[in-house]
């Protein structure tokens, strides 16, 4: 007879030496060690199932009141409502615009700087230091100064969500760079390919599956600084509608919202991955 | 006798310190014949990956003279292919584009391209993974590719900088049987670094052991074994007496001066 511990040990690392295992902690407290997809799902889904039932619990049994948490159930009508009279897409739809124009600058603006300062000191010299000084000046703390600036409008979120996202890719873009090994260009160098087509050609391909995963992880940024000018100074958007419903406090919108929020980042975070399996395929093994 | 194929002629190099200057090769005297076979061994530190490296252009030097075919070499070209350690298969492209890329390179059209990079596919044994990538391949696979991207644009010389120092030993094996096959086949100058001395018995017409404190020549070795070579050799009392020589050369020569 064997103890399920047993079986989950040497199923994963078929070692010759299985006895090794034997006095270490089960495998769920065993560093590395390996879990089928379908486990790891099934764990995950429980714990938001778990979480839900928790918030469920709490409100029906009048734990919380409901101004300061509703039901999920008043939630999920609240937004049905929302979606229905349109309301949540046209916030949806003109937030979606703005952080997407926004993130767009950034990206724009960052990949060549970070390319042209991970490949030339000298320009690294002139660039770097400075981008890592403005990168520690809090984004919060330009709100009211691009208020000032840039009004109310869609410009106003546009210089935010720029100033949050722009001095942090140009840095994580210049690493992607510096990671390309120097041996693929002096590989270049020995079949006598010029300095630019070395970039375009060996540093540039190299570095893309990098540069991709700085716009994957930026782009959640991007929907953080974007809620932030909205919440502060806006006439529309996903922010805005959560500023107005504290006012009335409908609990439910904002929590709704906010949930909202959290799928929409999932979305485009999972788009982001899929179409990098797409773009990268000849990492895999398969 | 004729112009050698490499001619290395008093070069020194110096490399900035935090205490002045670090003299990594003091007065190297070295010359290729055409065909000639030749490796580099010694301690690390000993500066025969720096050699390798000037010779292929990808480093300077401070003084003296390097000349291929008598002209002197002033960068990196396509008359030096070179192999290094970390394979350098580039992951977007397949085996067969990898090597396409270096004669793209060279300036051929797109059919010469394929047929002349099918053609080393098939020289180093891997038509069937002709169009597989990098991540598919395994190590040995990988630097086999590299050998052939090497080979395909017909440099004058091959320098290798431990092709095989990351390969287990039985590939390794089978590596270095592949490169005297192709050698003996071919009749390229190769100048190869390496730390494995039974790799250099092996493979070499001659071996250069260096010393370290600063990187200098050592020591010469001309390797008398018959061609072509074969696995079996390595047992003979010839080659292991060979082995012991080169093997008390690196270890004189990595004794610092100064300790």
């Amino acid at each position: 007879m064997s103890s399920p511990v047993e079986t989950s040990t040497s199923g994963r690392n078929a070692l010759p030496h299985t006895r090794a295992g034997v006095g270490r902690p089960p495998g769920a407290f065993r560093i590395g060690s390996g879990l089928d997809g379908r486990t790891f799902l099934a764990i995950a889904i429980a714990v938001f199932a778990g979480l839900l039932v928790v918030w469920w619990a709490a409100t029906t049994s009048g734990l919380v009141k409901p101004i300061f948490l509703p039901s999920p159930g008043t939630v999920w009508s609240r937004m049905l409502e929302l979606s229905a009279d349109g309301t949540l897409w046209k916030d949806a739809s003109i937030s979606v615009y703005r952080m997407l124009i926004g993130f767009a600058l950034a990206s724009l603006m960052a990949i060549p700087i970070g390319i042209l300062i991970g490949c030339f000191r000298v320009w690294e010299a002139a660039i770097e230091p400075f981008v890592d000084f403005v990168r520690y000046m809090p984004v919060v703390a330009f709100v009211p100064l691009s208020i000032l600036w840039a009004g109310t409008g869609d410009g106003q979120k546009f210089v935010i969500i720029w100033i949050g996202t722009f001095f942090q890719q140009v840095l994580m873009v210049m690493d992607n760079v510096k990671r390309v090994p120097p041996d693929f260009v002096g590989l270049g160098r020995t079949l006598g390919l010029s300095e630019s087509k070395i970039l375009a050609r060996i540093v540039l391909p190299s570095a893309l599956p990098g540069i991709w995963d700085t716009l994957r992880i930026s782009l959640g940024w991007a929907w953080t600084w974007l809620v932030l000018a909205e919440l502060v100074a806006a006439t529309s958007g996903l922010g805005y509608r959560i500023t107005v419903s504290q006012r009335y406090f409908q609990t439910q919108t904002i929590i709704g919202y906010i949930l909202f929020l959290g799928i929409l980042g999932l979305i485009t975070d999972q788009s982001m991955k899929a179409l990098e399996r797409v773009l990268f395929r000849y990492q895999s093994r398969q | 006798m004729s112009v050698p194929k490499l001619e290395i002629a008093g070069l020194n190099k110096w490399y900035p310190g935090k205490r002045g200057p670090m003299h990594a090769l003091a007065d190297i005297d070295l010359k290729l014949a055409d065909n000639e076979f030749v490796s580099l061994v010694g301690a690390s530190g000993c500066g025969k990956s720096t050699l390798l490296s000037i010779v292929a252009g990808l480093q300077g030097f401070d003084k003296g003279v390097l000349l291929t075919d008598g002209a002197p070499i002033v960068g990196p070209g396509l008359d030096r292919g070179v192999v290094f350690q970390s394979y350098t298969l580039l992951p977007w492209l397949t085996a067969q584009e990898n090597v396409e890329f270096a004669l793209k390179a060279a300036g051929m059209s797109a059919g010469e391209c394929r047929d002349i990079a099918r053609a080393h596919i098939e020289l180093v044994k891997l038509t069937r993974f002709a169009d597989a990538y990098p991540s598919q391949l395994s190590g040995g696979m990988k630097q086999r590719v590299a050998i052939a991207r090497a080979l395909s644009y017909r440099p004058k010389m091959l320098l290798m900088d431990e092709p095989f120092g990351a390969l287990d030993a039985l590939t390794r094996h089978e590596m270095q049987e592949l490169l005297t096959q192709i050698w003996e086949e071919h009749r390229l100058t190769v100048l190869f670094v390496t730390h494995d001395v039974e790799e250099a018995v092996y493979l070499s017409d001659r071996i250069i052991a260096m010393a370290i404190g600063p990187g200098r020549i050592h020591a010469e070795f001309h390797v008398g074994l018959s061609r072509p070579r074969n696995q079996d050799m390595i047992a003979s009392s010839a080659f292991i007496a060979l082995q012991k020589d080169v093997l008390a050369a690196i270890r004189a020569g990595s004794k610092d001066e100064k300790l």
